[in-house]
């Protein structure tokens, strides 16, 4: 019983130091792929290859002077990237990121590697970006300003407006693999098909894998999405007004906002910790390698694709994702039921 | 047994408190905050009760659009300016104000006699602790099942409900018609 | 395990600061607040009854009442917009020109 305790204790402060350990490496290899791209170095002063540049930008950011403006309501000025990070946290905790495991028989029953095992992991994923809106919303509000209020309001309906299609995707994949557990559906990813393609939901529903990832974009203001905090047009959204500890709380919400979406679409399309060459303890290599690929992609979409205008974003969302979405969910239940998945 | 006694007055102490903040409070956005924190209380409440995906659709779509519609519309309104104090209310209404607060005092201690009476907590009907299955509860195909079979026409017409709401809010709140 | 009673006990303490809401308020908002507050005793109550009888009906019950208490608030913050409109205020005190 104790072992139990305190491996689970263990399982939660690792899952906490990995995903700061992992915006880390986010904000590194953001501007490192971003100065690739443009054909610049990037960060190369700080450290090896400048490797302790997001240590340096941690520590100038926490040196900075905490600003509030004066009409600002106190409370909830500070609550807001409270929030947003809370949330954004809280949304990995029923992410599974490797196989069930016994830690070499110290343990007596096996547990996952995740920090809660519910059987509704989906719809508790859902739930929590539905309360991240929040963050955004009361921080554009109590800010007092127009920029934050106008950078705010358009992030608040961009993202509920692409939880729609979010959520459809998710029932879509819901419908294939019969479960609401994540640890269900990635174990209904594992084997292959014909010897050697394997099993995973992203061959049974392409379009759901592309209208979720274009959803999640969406939903973490990222990439093309990124009006609500596009520099040329609104000095920098929400967050205008916040300086130094707030400012890197949103900042790092952004990047495990980043980070859990892309986790999520690992664990739903491409087959979770499952993997060929590897003991099925070691699965949380496959993990990271083809989170690692999700992330990169968003990378390279932001300093490639230029931005949509926000009544484009929304007639996108609205007009195009929702409807596709919609129709990929009754074609995925067709097929289920007539091939009898 | 004791920690849920324990959860159960935790939540259900958080819920009563900031339902009664949300009734008091002078500034509408911190009521509709409030209201959140009440929410989340009543969710951790359904999951003491076994319902897991009650809670989550609670959180969903109470605490996650539907007050999200709220504070869009207090900040549309710039309604934190608009609060309203209580002594400017009409000549001669600080009677009437106390006589409807005593009267939903009165309502209160009406219904929980009334509960009390009826079974009592302590044996009685109301004595009832979870039943034998309760992990029906809990399993999210049987809800479908059943918000397929026994509740088809009520779900087939809530459909209809929301599309009416949808169409009538876009009418209600257009600025020109 | 806790007695159903105790659930339904706050129940009744919800709605019943819920209905404080409603006659005690004079901004349109906060009362469309209360009602909601009324909603989820109602909710809280149906989900008690139904883990004392161990089906699922509460739940869907619920599912039922959050749906329509969604249309409804939609609805009326609708109205609450084009009420103010036209007369720049919250207060329901304001709105008598169909008092005789």
């Amino acid at each position: 019983m104790i072992p139990l305790y305190i491996a689970q204790l263990g399982i939660i402060l690792a899952v906490f130091g990995l995903l700061l350990v992992a915006a880390a490496i986010m904000v590194y290899s953001e501007r490192k792929v971003a100065a690739i791209i443009q054909q610049r170095y990037g960060p190369y002063l700080v450290g090896p290859r400048g490797m302790l540049q997001p240590i340096a930008d941690v520590i100038k950011l926490i040196f900075k002077e905490t600003l509030r403006p004066k009409g600002a309501d106190r409370v909830l000025f500070m609550l807001a990237p409270l929030i947003s990070a809370t949330a954004a946290f809280t949304a990995f905790a029923v992410v599974p990121f490797g196989a069930e495991t016994d830690l070499f028989g110290l343990l007596e029953q096996p547990i996952s590697l995740q920090v809660a095992d519910v059987n509704v992991a989906v719809l508790v994923l859902f739930a929590i970006t539905s309360v991240s809106v929040y963050g955004i919303v009361l921080a554009g509000w109590s800010s007092n300003s127009k920029y934050s209020l106008l950078g705010a309001l358009r992030s608040a309906s961009q993202m509920i407006s692409y939880e729609l299609s979010y959520g459809l995707t998710l029932a879509s994949v819901l419908i294939v693999a019969n479960s609401l557990s994540l640890t269900k559906i990635v174990n209904a990813q594992q084997g292959t098909w014909f010897g050697w393609m394997p099993a995973w939901f992203v061959f049974v529903q392409p379009l759901g894998f592309v209208i979720f990832m274009i959803a999640g974009v969406a939903e973490t203001n990222r990439a093309p999405f990124d009006f609500p905090e596009a520099e040329q047009e609104l000095v920098a959204g929400y967050h205008t007004e916040y300086s130094s500890t707030p400012f890197m709380m949103f900042f790092l919400a952004e990047y495990i906002n980043m980070v859990t979406t892309a986790a999520v679409a690992t664990d739903l399309f491409l087959g979770g910790w499952h993997g060929p060459w590897l003991p099925e303890y070691l699965g949380w290599i496959w993990f990271v390698a083809k989170m690692g690929a999700i992330l990169f992609f968003y990378i390279w979409m932001r300093w490639t694709l230029p931005r949509l205008r926000y009544d484009q974003l929304m007639a996108f969302g609205w007009k195009v994702m929702l409807p596709l979405a919609a129709l990929n969910l009754l074609v995925t239940a067709a097929g289920v039921i007539y091939f009898g998945y | 047994m004791a920690t849920d006694l324990l959860l159960f007055y935790l939540f259900g102490g958080v819920a009563v408190l900031a339902s009664l903040l949300v009734v008091l409070r002078r500034n509408p956005m911190h009521s509709v905050l409030l209201l959140i924190v009440s929410f989340a209380a009543l969710a951790a409440l359904y999951i003491t009760l076994g319902s897991p995906f009650a809670a989550v659709i609670q959180i969903i779509i109470y605490a996650g659009a539907i007050m999200v519609l709220f504070l869009f519309v207090v900040m549309l309104l710039n309604a934190h300016k608009e609060d309203e104090d209580l002594a400017a209310a009409p000549k001669g209404a600080a009677g009437p104000l106390r006589a409807g607060a005593l009267l939903g005092v009165v309502l209160a201690v009406e219904l929980v006699w009334a509960l009390v009476k009826a079974g009592g907590t302590r044996d009685g009907a109301l004595a009832a602790g979870a039943s034998p299955d309760v992990t029906a509860l809990g399993d999210v195909r049987e809800l479908g099942r059943l918000l397929f079979t026994d509740y088809a026409f009520a779900f087939e017409v809530t459909s209809i409900l929301i599309i009416v709401a949808m169409v009538g809010a876009v009418v209600l709140a257009k600025r020109e018609i | 395990m806790v007695p159903l009673g105790h659930y339904l006990i706050l129940s009744a303490i919800l709605f019943a600061t819920g209905t404080l809401g409603v006659f005690l308020r004079r901004n349109v908002i906060t009362m469309l607040l209360s009602i909601e507050v009324m909603l989820n005793a109602v909710n809280l109550a149906f989900i008690a009854f139904g883990r004392t009888i161990g089906s699922a009906d509460g739940q869907v019950i619920m599912f039922f009442v959050v749906t329509v208490a969604a249309a409804e608030a939609a609805v009326g913050l609708a109205l609450v917009i084009a009420l103010f409109r036209h007369r720049e205020t919250l207060n329901p005190d304001t709105f008598t020109s169909l008092k005789w």
